[in-house]
């Protein structure tokens, strides 16, 4: 390839870190006018090759060139001054200023050397403009939903006069309806002749808006495909280096009605500031999916039940008794689990170990007074790391330096530590590469089928309909309806779903 | 609610904790101008800046700090420090104006260092500043641990030197510190230095992300707290034409609560430094009621320190409103 008419050219890049080879001989081109899509497992050296790209790592051989110039970026500011910005999933942005500051700061205009705050309040107003959103720029960041903050982050990097464009994985936290509106602007910045790089976990996103696609499997390049010529099920295949079909071996979650049990947990009329009224019954031997859109009420209903809410009326029974929901503590003793939406604020604590992370829900559940020994802990850990297939030199990694799908398996691992009878996974498998998944959904059945009691919270209706055998549809805080058996399908969930709100097409 | 009077409402909120300071201040005064028969005076108020212009100096110094989510306890060591070693030298017969300079510079050397190893070390500012703390406190006590009297001439006149204003009068020295807040605000408001101190205390790693100069940034603003005790030192020395090495132990504490009940957040990116001084002014006020009742002046510390509990639940109020109003849309 003539590396003159791209945009930005990577060839050979490689980058070490003490214990992995992160990036191995990687090579990657993008075009102006191009959205193209970066894809691949966790672990498969996206998120490293983004930051060697934006200078937040220093690549260790190849070369990077931009508009046919070689560059070698080593902080974010330079290679914002080369001309490529990044979104983060995270936004990056500072909550205590406002949208405007947010967009100028640090090369805001000046007069009579002294900050233009009139200039800058004007000209943050007709860039948000031009993006459609028309909102007081003069407020503070935080005062609106991360999905305008989102817009605002790829409204600075584009200002800051970028040719390229990074948008690493900015849909995860977006409601169907604000990722259209994500779609429109990546779609007016190609037309401008911007080149953008997307990196996201959904594949029905990539197919929708990418010209482009190029996967990463284990650090290494594995190829650069135009997306309407690479059938879905290929593409897949070469993220994970094994055959789809291997994962729809996992399918077979309807019916199990025969496996299912006593009434574990019957909530009557419960509710918590956050939710008004649940009435729901969970068995043992089930999955019970509570589908919903965002804020609908799914991890109310989870948080209410393990007690991170207060209960302020109605009434709970667990094993047909009558009981007080008095806080999560009470909670874990009673057999309960809960691995929370928010895995990086939530469930891991990023500066223990695998092991200290594995066994602090079991150590809760004992009490203080009774320690785990180092011995047990150790056979704990690798009994769990074993059984889910955690990947990881050894069980004494620090949880931080996990992938995001193997940390999930920790937290799984901490909960199924301490023997539960109900489990409530929210979220489970978002930001995680599909193989992970496939995995997870795998432990998830398995459990029922051991006769656990499990609910099962997720925004991807497939994934849900591979897991559960039972669903519960939520709409503004309401159980619209309850589904089993043959009654699960897409269609009849996504009506029940969009019920009242027809323009809301779920993701 | 619509999207904009939700945000109208979240609006009023940046400045509302600077506003309750204000009412505060003018109600302590009023409440003491109705109970005490010649409260009610221009002399009075600016007693209040007489007497406490120092203390406005290493808060406005500490405010800095505070913004970028950072904390500095070594500001009354060093402010001691800056007194006794220019009484120290000016007894040995150094002039003035070069013992000003050089004091100045200290404090802004050890500052610059305190903030250095936070920044390069990534290391707990509190720990550090408490060594800091330690040590200047500790080279007090080495060059003196008596009081050493300060008879300089400059230093004379600027202990005297006032602008009178009728029976009212406010120190020359006053001046400083009115021209270090002013300073300070438009540093805070109107230069890059500034938005990256609150862009720091906002989100430290999305300002590194900003391309924003974070390290520089954070070195500064121990910097300038450490420069700003020691002109505060100055300041005290004009104020008592002395050195002692036990003066104003806890002053650190009573920057940080005036900066606090000013609306300063602990966990930075929020405050101004005219809230601070008002933080300073009002507790200026209790000690002026606290003396006119004839109380023992640790009443001072016991109205302070319920003031600085409801003030910081207060704020706490606000964000989880703010955060409801906005989870609600």
């Amino acid at each position: 390839m003539d590396a003159e008419k791209l945009l930005l050219r990577m060839e050979h890049i490689s980058k070490r870190f003490p214990a992995v080879v992160a990036l191995d001989d990687v090579e990657f081109s993008l075009r102006a006018g191009e959205i193209h899509a970066l894809l691949g497992e966790n672990g498969a050296g996206k998120s490293t090759l983004i930051k060697v790209l934006t200078g937040v790592e220093q690549r260790d051989s190849g070369t990077v060139w931009l508009e046919g110039k070689e560059i070698f970026p080593r902080t974010p500011q330079e290679a914002q001054e080369t001309g490529i910005s990044t979104v983060y999933q995270e936004v990056n942005l500072c909550p205590n200023l406002s949208v405007a500051e947010n967009i100028y700061i640090g090369r805001e205009p000046r007069r009579a050397g002294r900050i233009d705050w009139k200039t800058i309040n004007r000209k943050a107003a007709e860039l948000l403009g031009r993006f459609n959103l028309n909102i007081d720029v003069t407020q503070n960041l935080d005062a609106y939903s991360v999905a305008v903050q989102q817009m605002v982050a790829i409204a600075r990097a584009v200002d800051i006069s970028a040719r390229v464009l990074i948008l690493d994985e900015p849909t995860s936290s977006l409601t169907a309806v604000e990722v259209q509106k994500l779609f429109e602007i990546m779609r007016m910045l190609k037309s401008q002749g911007m080149g953008i790089i997307f990196v996201t976990h959904f594949l029905d996103q990539v197919y929708e808006v990418t010209d482009t696609i190029t996967v990463l499997r284990n650090g290494e390049y594995v190829g650069t495909y135009a997306t309407a010529e690479l059938p879905r099920v290929q593409l897949v295949g070469k993220m994970i280096g094994k055959e789809y079909a291997e994962l729809e071996g996992s399918a077979a979650a309807k019916g199990g009605e025969e496996r299912m049990g006593e009434v574990l947990v019957e909530l009557r009329g419960a509710g918590s500031a956050s939710i008004p009224d649940v009435n729901l019954e969970i068995r043992r031997g089930e999955v019970l999916g509570l589908s919903g859109l965002l804020g609908s009420g799914r991890s109310e209903t989870a948080r209410l039940i393990f007690g991170v809410d207060r209960m302020e009326r109605g009434e709970v029974d667990v094993r047909g008794r009558k009981t007080e929901v008095r806080g999560t503590l009470a909670a874990i003793r009673s057999g309960f689990a809960f691995c929370p939406e928010n895995r990086k604020t939530e469930g891991i604590v990023g500066d223990l170990t695998i092991r200290e992370n594995i066994v602090l829900a079991l150590q809760t559940k004992r009490g203080m007074l009774r320690a785990i020994s180092r011995a047990e802990a150790e056979k704990i850990a690798d009994e769990y790391i074993e059984k889910l297939a955690i990947k990881t030199p050894s069980q004494d990694q620090l949880i931080r330096n996990l992938s995001g799908g193997n940390q999930q398996k920790v937290i799984l691992a901490r909960w199924l530590a301490t023997n539960p009878d109900l489990l409530m996974l929210d979220e489970p498998t978002r930001g995680i590469d599909i193989g992970t998944k496939a995995e997870i959904q795998k432990i998830v059945i398995q459990l029922a089928e051991e006769g656990m009691a499990l609910i099962f919270i997720s925004s991807e209706i497939d994934e849900m309909l591979r897991c559960c055998n039972r669903m519960a549809v939520l709409r503004d805080k309401v159980k619209v309806a309850e589904l089993s058996g043959e009654e699960i399908s897409e269609a009849a969930i996504m009506n029940l779903i969009a019920g009242g709100a027809q323009n809301e097409q779920p993701a | 609610m619509s999207t904009l009077e939700k945000t109208r409402r979240r609006g009023g909120i940046k400045n509302v904790s600077l506003f309750i300071t204000v009412i505060l201040f003018v109600g302590l005064f009023a409440a003491g101008s109705v109970r005490y028969d010649r409260f009610l005076s221009l002399s009075t108020f600016l007693n209040l800046f007489n007497d406490n212009a120092y203390l406005i100096i290493v808060s406005v110094g500490i405010t800095f700090v505070l913004l970028t989510g950072g904390i500095d306890i070594s500001v009354a060591s060093t402010l001691a420090f800056t007194c006794v070693f220019s009484a120290f030298l000016l007894r040995l017969g150094v002039p003035a104006f070069v013992v000003i300079p050089l004091v100045l510079l200290i404090g802004l050397g050890v500052g610059a260092l305190m903030g250095f190893l936070i920044h390069s070390y990534d290391l707990q500012p509190f720990i550090v500043t408490l060594a800091g703390q330690f040590f200047m406190r500790g080279l007090c006590a080495v060059i003196s641990t008596e009081s050493i009297p300060i008879s300089d001439g400059f230093y004379k006149s600027m202990a005297l030197g006032k602008v009178a204003f009728g029976k009212a009068k406010l120190y020359y020295y006053v001046f400083i510190a009115l021209a270090v807040v002013a300073l300070a605000y438009y540093v805070l408001k109107y230069t890059k230095f500034g938005r990256g101190v609150y862009a720091v205390g906002g989100g430290e790693q999305s300002a590194v992300l900003m391309g924003l100069p974070v390290a520089r940034t954070k070195i500064s603003v121990y910097a300038i707290s450490g420069f700003c005790a020691a002109l505060a030192g100055v300041v005290f020395s004009f104020y008592t034409l002395a050195g002692y090495s036990l003066q104003n132990m806890g002053l650190e504490l009573d920057a940080i609560s005036s900066a606090v009940i000013g609306g300063t957040l602990l966990t930075g990116g929020v405050g101004t430094v005219i809230g601070t001084m008002f933080g300073v002014l009002i507790q200026g006020v209790i000690q002026t009621i606290v003396t006119y009742q004839n109380l023992n002046t640790w009443w001072t510390k016991v109205t302070i320190a319920a003031l600085l509990c409801v003030f910081i639940v207060i704020q706490r109020i606000i964000a989880i409103r703010a955060e409801k109003l906005k989870n609600k849309g």
